[in-house]
């Protein structure tokens, strides 16, 4: 035996999370060893029921990974399968193991590919590393639920959150929702980016983004990955800045990568640059996010506005969201599954405007049809950009569903 | 300790034990089919002679009066949970049983708490023989390890008044904790610094015992007005320091529940009552303690603000949520059969449209009706659903003793009876194929609300009818099952039981529903 093989031996991985107040997640350990095969302890709050189920899934993962020799310590709190396979990976590679290797778990249905300029009101953060919020959150209709490798995982959790992710890519029913991923600041983004593009997520958020190089940087490397599995749906971005610098170069940055479907702020790192208080009317972000919409606007892209905090402050929410469509923005970030009726609330059409609007684009049709040049309603003259925001506000309240069919 | 169990199969396809502590058993032949003929138990003929003619029955501490009340091996003694887990006087009168060197004794408490769980300890030494009550926690465990003498019996608590009333069970000495009495035994809950409100599950030991002992820390001046226990049924009154501890009586607040996935579930509930017609003016509810239940009544408060409906009478657990509706005049009434927060205790104290209520009134089946089964609607949770709509409140899904039935069975009654569970918890399917422990039979049970849908009972086409075209996402029970099976990774696999019986659970007419093994 060498020197670096007993190294190996020594080093155990560990991953996951147990104790009384833990739910739904698994603590993996696993000791390489000289020879005995595989031992694997099982502790588990759900072993009357999934005991061999979790054993045998056990075995299948670390067999994949190619472990011969190794002293596995299971502790679960009724995970899920998936969370189950990427917790063992997890610790297998911090052990040593599996190098290149993947133990994926089953998948479901791949949906469809999202169209670039769907409806995008609501993002729901998931942290990374806490498997509980995955399997419902779909059942709450946000427009899309984020998967966060950034903010959301610590520094030293990051390969494993990395492994959760992918496999929830694969293996959580998301419903309707829009699959977006965000990931962490280059260059250590980039390896985020390996490991869950090839599960073809809808979406990747990247974080900090300052200069439009990193965007191009982000769109090369996911048409490398695409290529080399041989994928080829659209996978979407939304640079956010967070940073003064960030907002200068708001308008670069939305043209940087045809992928680019809309910018968003982080607000709390924006407030921090300029070295002000972040308050619940924005007013210091006031500038940041109107040169954003405006920025968007002039790319051809989305804006969306930051999360709000506060989930206790419902009312605060609502003020904010009415205030953030009044910009012109097109959605928000939530932290909390409360938060996402108030926002699709404050993002919708009011009744009136949805009134008007179709009164204009029936004036407009009807105009059309007689072959008059001048649309009026009532004793006003209609102008050609009023017809065209009418039938744009009508649109987009058909994907909310707040009008039927199509005009 | 091991011997043959007889069994036989009950009309629910469940063995059951033909005796249970000495007792033979008649096994559950259906809802509504057992018709007993019998008179009722009934206590010993007292004269106004036996007792003080000042009407002053205090002697100096409960130890004088169990032996006043001749307490011997083997006799029953009976307790209750209005003071929940702040309650000290049980344990207080068994741990005198012991120092006094009694032996075999039954615990027939109304149900147990986890602050009771040195009962254990009477138990091991000999004092208590087995008790007839619900067992959670440690005392749970113990009785599902096979470790208690004889076999615990679970009742309703509408169940335990008709075990009471038919003779089924003779209470020998009735230990009643009291917020306020008088030197006379009138005694009621609203007022004390131990206050509880309602004190409706003593009232029927208080009527069949052979002999009552109030224990009290606040002696009032006779008369003691209101009063929900009768003097005139009393033995002996003791005054104490302090008769448990008043931050586990009742919760300072019971706050809602923040967890999207359970609002989500109490939302559907309150949709459902809108959209099924239940709610309307003059309807009638019923919810329990539960953070969904709590939160479907906020749902539903601000569903018939806007519809403009009032409910005549809504029962509980009584919480602060149920009081706002009483005091905003959206119900005439709060029934209430327990009482939970300070908000609900400072209201049956205050308002006469806030009424105590007993098991007697409420849920006894075994007299000329009740008030359950007036209910329009009642939300109860479980801790598995079968696809048969069965319903187990009892054992975890590993066969281990959790809950005590509570007036869940009796509330089943309802017109429209809702279970609202998640459809998984962890990892643990609750939409099962058949559940561990039948506590509830699938013909009572109307509809089951998840987070991923809501079922109806086939049986219940009306509902089906009634809801078709709301935007409801009314499932097969079936379909949620499959698709929690699929989330799971597949059926959960069966616990192992063994065949030795450790309790029973008792149908609301006395019959044997269901038995519960010991773990293996």
């Amino acid at each position: 035996m060498n020197k670096a093989t007993e190294a190996k031996a020594m080093r155990v991985g560990e991953a996951g999370q147990w104790g009384e107040n833990i739910r739904s997640d698994t603590h993996v350990w696993v000791e390489p060893r000289e020879r005995g095969l595989v031992d694997i302890v099982l502790e588990s709050r759900v072993k009357p029921y999934y005991g061999d189920a979790i054993l045998a899934q056990a075995r299948q993962v670390l067999s994949v990974l190619k472990v011969e020799h190794a002293q596995v310590v299971i502790h679960d709190e009724g995970a899920l399968p998936f969370v189950i396979s990427a917790r063992i990976e997890a610790a297998a590679k911090r052990a040593g193991f599996g190098e290149g290797l993947k133990a994926l778990p089953e998948r479901v249905v791949l949906p469809e590919a999202p169209p670039r300029d769907r409806l995008r009101r609501s993002r729901l953060y998931l942290p990374g590393s806490e498997p509980k919020y995955f399997i419902n959150a779909a059942l709450h209709g946000p427009d899309a639920v984020i998967l966060d490798l950034e903010d959301s995982v610590h520094a030293a959790e990051k390969d494993a959150a990395r492994i959760l992710v992918r496999n929830a890519l694969r293996a959580v029913d998301f419903g309707p929702c829009e699959r977006m991923v965000r990931i962490n600041q280059l260059p250590l983004g980039l390896d985020d980016l390996e490991e869950v593009i090839p599960e073809s997520p809808d979406l990747i958020l990247i974080s900090k983004v300052e200069r439009p190089e990193p965007v191009l940087e982000v769109t090369q490397r996911i048409e490398q990955i695409k290529t080399k599995h041989k994928l080829d749906r659209d996978i979407w971005l939304i640079p956010i800045l967070e940073s003064a610098l960030g907002i200068e170069n708001a308008y670069k940055i939305a043209s940087a990568s045809p992928q680019v479907v809309a910018l968003t702020i982080g607000l709390e790192d924006y407030t921090a640059d300029l070295g002000v208080p972040k308050t619940a009317l924005g007013t210091e972000s006031l500038f940041a996010r109107q040169r954003l919409v405006n920025a968007a606007r002039a790319a051809g892209v989305q804006a969306n506005d930051s999360v709000y905090g506060d989930i206790g402050d419902l009312e605060g929410l609502r003020v904010w969201g009415l205030n953030s469509r009044a910009m012109g923005f097109e959605g928000m970030g939530c932290v909390h599954p409360l938060q996402i009726p108030v926002i699709h609330e404050a993002f919708a059409p009011t009744k009136a405007e949805i009134e008007r609007a179709l009164k204009i684009v029936a004036a407009f049709n009807e105009a059309q049809q007689k072959g008059l040049a001048v649309v009026s309603l009532g004793s006003k003259m209609i102008d050609p950009p009023v017809v065209e925001r009418a039938l744009k506000l009508i649109s987009r309240a058909q994907s909310m569903g707040l009008v039927a069919g199509n005009t | 300790m091991i011997q043959k169990v007889e069994l036989a199969l009950n009309a629910a396809g469940r063995m059951v034990p033909a005796m249970v502590n000495g007792r033979p058993q008649i096994p559950y032949i259906g809802v509504g089919k057992y018709q007993p003929r019998a008179r009722k138990a009934a206590s010993p003929v007292r004269t106004a002679a036996g007792y003080p003619e000042n009407g002053d029955k205090r002697v100096a501490d409960l130890e004088t009066a169990l032996r006043k009340c001749g307490l011997r091996d083997g006799m029953v003694i009976s307790s209750h949970h209005h003071l929940r887990d702040g309650d000290s006087v049980a344990l207080m009168a068994l741990e005198t049983a012991a120092r006094m060197g009694l032996k075999d004794l039954m615990w027939f408490p109304s149900a147990s708490f986890p602050s009771q769980k040195d009962a254990i300890n009477l138990l091991e030494s000999g004092t208590i023989h087995h008790i007839e009550g619900s067992m959670n926690g440690p005392l749970g465990d113990y009785c599902t390890q096979g470790k208690m003498r004889g076999m615990g019996v679970l009742r309703s608590h509408g169940g335990r008044w008709q075990a009471i009333q038919d003779g089924e069970v003779h209470i020998d000495i009735a230990v009643v904790a009291a917020p306020t009495a008088d030197s006379f035994g009138n005694a009621d809950g609203s007022h004390g610094k131990s206050a509880c409100g309602s004190l409706g599950f003593a009232v029927a030991d208080s009527i069949y015992a052979d002999q009552v002992i109030v224990v009290t820390d606040n002696l009032a001046p006779f008369p003691c007005i209101p009063s929900q226990i009768q003097g005139n049924n009393v033995d002996y009154v003791v005054q104490v320091d302090s008769i448990g501890d008043p931050t586990k009586i009742v919760s300072g607040t019971t706050e809602i529940t923040r967890s999207p996935d359970r609002l989500r579930i109490a939302e559907f509930v309150a949709r459902f009552l809108r959209d099924s017609g239940i709610m309307r003016n003059g309807f009638s509810f019923q919810a329990g303690s539960g953070g969904i239940a709590l939160a479907f009544v906020e749902y539903l408060k601000n569903m018939m603000i806007e519809a403009g409906v009032k409910a005549r009478f809504v029962r509980g657990g009584s919480t602060k949520y149920l009081v706002e509706l009483l005091e905003k005049g959206l119900t005439d009434y709060i029934l209430d059969g327990q009482t939970f927060d300070l908000d609900a205790v400072r209201s049956i104290a205050n308002d006469p449209r806030h009424v105590a209520t007993s098991p007697f009134t409420s849920y006894n089946y075994h007299g000329k009706g009740n008030f359950a089964s007036m209910v329009d609607a009642v939300v109860l949770g479980a801790t598995e659903v079968d696809v048969n709509f069965n319903g187990n409140v009892v054992t975890h899904s590993d066969g281990r003793l959790l809950h005590g039935i509570g007036g869940w069975q009796n509330c089943l009654a309802a017109g429209c009876t809702i279970l609202a569970v998640p459809s998984f918890r962890d990892r643990i399917p609750v939409i099962v194929d058949e559940v561990t422990t039948l506590t509830g039979p699938g013909e009572l049970i109307d509809v089951v609300v998840t987070e991923r849908g809501i079922a109806i009972n086939p049986r219940r086409q009306d509902l089906v009818d009634v809801v078709k075209g709301s935007r409801l996402p009314i499932r097969p029970i079936q379909d949620i099952k499959a698709e929690v099976e699929r989330i799971c990774g597949g059926k959960p696999a069966k616990p192992t039981l063994s065949e030795r019986p450790v309790a029973v659970v008792k149908w609301v007419d006395g019959t044997l529903l269901d038995t519960v093994w010991q773990v293996a």
